[in-house]
């Protein structure tokens, strides 16, 4: 018996999973992060040699759809390898142990790979009282998420609650509900939203971390690009209407039947970043667009604090008029045109009385 | 700059570059606000393959070109405003120091509001209009070019010139969906703008005491009468 630290591959074998399918993951690994086939080598072994790296998994305030679609992962295998690597070290909800033992699991994994694991969280922490409105094994969320991020290596945020704050943050955010970011703020936070994230896209970005033994690389917002950078609108297969001008105007109309672009619907493809009209849902099967109903923006930040899902001119905020710029708009500017008339009549009598005035001088 | 005429014969004031600049610029103006708004409430066409159309994409075309113009020409508006004459320089620098120009900008309001009855004498832009001019025009066209250019920079694509240069723009103002609101807002900002310049121009170019509109057809600054 070798007394190395078991490798991802180890793991899975020890699960059945044959060498063929090992194989098999790995490349679909590679061509889900846009690599060429030349890497398909490196991830096997990467998955072969390292040791694996443990992944903790908190949960903060969060509707655990995170986890729900990250079970679902489509290749078969990458759950495997994920709940593997995870090996439920330690994550609340998907472990079997419990209370004083699963704390005792996560103060171990700390303890054994100080500085190498990696922190994933799901949900947020709220700030306000304290911290007092998420209770995670008896203290506050906040204190334990500080506590697990002081010795790893890096965080990833997942979904829009740990990267944005999500719906417990929208306005008026009683809670006080703070994205992973605003509080760990000496550790790399690698942000992947979305409510949910894609699964692929999960544990394609756990298996980057755990290849390459770096972060991935990130945009301007911390989201890695690969899967961030292009908006929903810029894949979709519905933009040829787009560009023509082929618009669904009625849920019920000829040309949603015909599948036109939801853009007049709100669709917030062309504002959204996310890989959902390339990667898609349930391996593949389709995505909201798809299903005919249109983006509803769900990993840009506070989606719930822009207005309506179903208007394209959304409504603003402005000096506390609620409205959307237009009917601001075409308000301000009838009102101006009033007073420009008004203005002008006034002007018009006056010089002609003046004028008058003038020629009775004379 | 902004205080009272004190010449009683005719002035060259705006020069071929400035004048040629105000009516592209005003062209531009037009496009962008007709095909802005056309892109937040866009005209339907049906039928057909979507190959058989390019409607929206038309529209953002000539938006885009459009405000290609506003932006380089505003460009070319401040190099003029470097090696121009001096009243080149008016549109950007209202004399906000100046005591006398807050007193010429209260008398200007007087004469709007029917308190004065007669007009001063101004070679350029009067105090007030200086005022209007930059605080609506050249802030609000910037804003415009610089929130403009950070959504076209999504388009692009990231690392474009556009997402290098404005990229910063957009979560700064809450992300993309927010940007575009604020962008449309800056349209109608220009709108009222254009309806008052507009009025104002033509209302001068009767009542007051000097030439108005023509002299950004002609250049020339021209009295009405002799007096001071």
């Amino acid at each position: 018996m070798s007394t190395r630290p078991d490798s991802f591959y180890d793991v899975m074998r020890r699960q059945g999973i044959s060498r063929r399918s090992f194989l098999k993951y790995c490349s679909l690994t590679a061509s889900s992060l846009a690599l060429g086939p030349q890497f398909v080598g490196n991830i096997v072994h990467a998955m072969e040699t390292k040791p694996r790296t443990p992944v903790l998994w908190l949960h903060g305030l969060e509707c655990t759809c995170c986890s729900e679609s990250f079970i679902r992962s489509a290749h078969p295998l990458a759950k495997d390898v994920v709940l593997s690597m995870l090996s439920l070290d330690y994550d609340d909800t998907l472990m079997a142990a419990a209370g004083f033992q699963a704390e005792e699991v996560m103060e171990e994994t700390m303890r054994k790979y100080k500085g190498r694991y990696i922190l994933a969280v799901e949900g947020n922490p709220p700030l306000n009282e304290d911290g007092m409105y998420c209770i995670v094994g008896g203290k506050p969320f906040v204190e334990k998420l500080r506590y697990a991020a002081k010795d790893c290596a890096a965080v990833i945020a997942w979904g829009s609650c740990a990267s944005w704050g999500c719906v417990q943050a929208a306005k008026p955010n009683p809670t006080q509900a703070t994205p992973v970011h605003k509080v760990i703020l000496d550790k790399p936070v690698i942000k992947v939203p979305g409510c949910p994230p894609i699964a692929e896209v999960m544990t394609a970005v756990i298996t980057y971390m755990l290849t390459f033994d770096k972060l991935p690389d990130l945009d301007s917002q911390g989201r890695p690009k690969m899967f961030y950078g292009q908006r929903i609108h810029d894949k979709c297969y519905r933009r040829p209407h787009f560009d023509a001008g082929q618009f669904v105007e009625q849920w019920d109309d000829e040309a949603a039947r015909k599948g036109y672009c939801l853009y007049k619907m709100g669709c917030k493809g062309p504002t959204t970043y996310n890989a959902c009209s390339t990667v898609k849902w349930n391996d593949g099967v389709s995505f909201p667009i798809q299903s005919g109903h249109g983006c509803i923006g769900c990993s840009e930040e506070a989606f719930w604090d822009k207005g309506s899902f179903y208007d394209r001119v959304t409504e603003l905020n402005v000096f506390g008029v609620e409205a959307n710029a237009d009917k601001m708009g075409l308000v301000t500017a009838g009102a101006v045109g009033v007073g420009i008339a008004a203005h002008a009549a006034v002007s018009i009598n006056k010089h002609k009385n003046t004028e008058t005035h003038k020629k009775d001088s004379l | 700059m902004s205080s009272p005429a004190m010449t009683q014969e005719p002035v060259y004031v705006y020069e071929k570059p400035v004048r040629l600049w105000h009516w592209v610029n005003a062209l531009a103006l037009v496009v962008l606000a007709v095909t802005g708004y056309l892109i937040g409430n866009p005209p339907v066409v049906t039928g057909g393959e979507a190959s058989d159309h390019y409607l929206f994409g038309y529209i953002r075309f000539i938006h885009f070109s459009a405000g290609y113009v506003l932006a380089i020409g505003l460009i070319g508006r401040a190099y003029w405003a470097l090696v121009g004459n001096r009243y080149s320089r008016q549109l950007f620098m209202p004399e906000v120091y100046r005591l006398t120009y807050w007193k010429g900008v209260w008398h200007e309001i007087l004469w709007y509001l029917f308190l004065v009855s007669e007009p001063r004498k101004h070679v350029g832009h009067n105090p007030l209009a200086d005022l209007a001019i930059f605080l609506f025009f050249v802030l609000g066209s910037l804003f415009m070019i610089v929130t403009g250019f950070a959504l076209y920079g999504q388009g692009l694509g990231e690392g474009s010139w556009a997402d290098r240069l404005f990229g910063w723009v957009i979560p700064l103002l809450g992300g993309s969906q927010s940007a575009h609101s604020w962008h449309h807002l800056g349209m109608w900002y220009l709108v009222i703008f254009m309806m008052v310049h507009i009025y104002i121009a033509i209302r001068e170019q009767y009542v007051s005491r000097q030439s108005m509109v023509s002299t950004m057809i002609d250049g020339w600054r021209t009295w009405k009468d002799d007096r001071p």
